[in-house]
């Protein structure tokens, strides 16, 4: 964050409770959300456990609201909180539907590691 | 600065959730990472998400998580039954090579100029370069009739969230009602899903179980 931009907001007779708007650049939030969605795929991509993948996911789900809310903050467009909501509300869905699955999965098979799970492999 | 802080602790859990090989240790990352993401949300003036990301999120979401990981018993697991060994190095790759596109991609969009200073304007000025700033983005709309009952600083709070997810002259009436049938879908299929096996129902679940190991 930047102290000169902060304190000129502030001179310029802003609230100085709220954060200053384009104190942080909207590119760093972009490139941490960036990183975060990365580290998800890694995660996706390299664990062999369903449930951590299903956590991964939500890493890059959050990555994504991430960026939706920094756009939308710096835009000054509701529309980004509104995807956000969205997100969230699907990603609900999805854990609750994948961890369905898994426990089904685990009850005929005993055992739910991704390498194993072939059922539909034709 | 807190974003700076906040920022970087999101990342260094997120790193931690993936290289814990537990899983229960993985979740309770997880739970911190999302606790600095609401931090970040805090930053961005977007307060009933920061707080519904604590509830929902790190609330209801990880504990449903944890108590999957609890009931399947699932511990630490081993590695040396791994089928692709050359996934994780794989995988590395394709992040440094997805995170070279990332980096060119944001590079390319920040405007031209000197770096440092073009990056520390004020959010409005990035268009600039534009001969007429679009009245929708500046939020400068001199026509009453246009001006949006929102303003930017109440943008985030629980009243300016409820007067655009239900205002009918917006176009988020619709994806809330259809996010709505979305979610009952989800819980009759997740309870579908996870349901015991009746007694009359042995011959298909045990058919299931054939197919399968076959």
């Amino acid at each position: 964050m930047n102290p000169v931009a902060e304190s000129a907001a502030v001179a310029a007779g802003a609230n100085p409770l709220l954060p200053v708007h384009g104190a942080v650049p909207l590119s760093w939030y972009l490139i941490l959300s960036a990183m975060l969605f990365m580290i998800g795929v890694v995660g996706v991509l390299v664990k062999r456990n369903p449930i951590v993948i299903f956590m991964s996911i939500e890493l890059m789900l959050n990555a994504v609201n991430l960026s939706f809310i920094a756009f939308g903050r710096y835009l000054g467009n509701v529309g980004g909180q509104m995807f956000a909501i969205f997100v969230m509300a699907v990603a609900a869905a999805e854990v609750a539907v994948g961890l369905g699955i898994l426990i089904s999965i685990f009850r005929s098979r005993e055992n739910i590691n991704v390498d194993e799970i072939n059922v539909m492999k034709g | 600065m807190l974003f700076l802080l906040f920022g970087g602790s999101a990342l260094v859990t997120g790193i931690t959730m993936v290289l814990f090989p537990n899983p229960v240790r993985s979740a309770l990352f997880l739970v911190l990472n999302l606790f600095c993401v609401a931090v970040l949300y805090l930053l961005l003036n977007a307060y009933f998400l920061a707080t519904v990301q604590v509830i929902v999120y790190a609330g209801a979401i990880m504990v449903l998580f944890l108590f999957v990981i609890m009931l399947l018993n699932l511990g630490t697991p081993d590695r040396s039954l791994d089928k692709l060994r050359w996934q994780q190095p794989a995988a590395v790759g394709i992040a440094v090579v997805l995170a070279a596109l990332f980096g060119a991609v944001i590079y390319q969009s920040v405007p031209a100029g000197p770096p440092a200073s073009a990056m520390m304007v004020e959010a409005p000025t990035l268009y600039a370069p534009r001969a007429e700033p679009n009245p929708m983005l500046t939020n400068q709309i001199s026509d009453p009739n246009q001006l949006r009952a929102i303003t930017p600083d109440t943008m985030g709070t629980v009243t300016g969230i409820g007067q655009s997810l239900y205002n009918p002259g917006e176009a988020w009436l619709f994806p809330f009602e259809a996010t709505s049938i979305l979610l009952l879908i989800a819980v009759i299929g997740s309870v579908v899903l996870a349901k015991r096996r009746l007694p009359g129902e042995d011959a298909s679940a045990a058919g299931e179980r054939e197919g399968g190991t076959g």
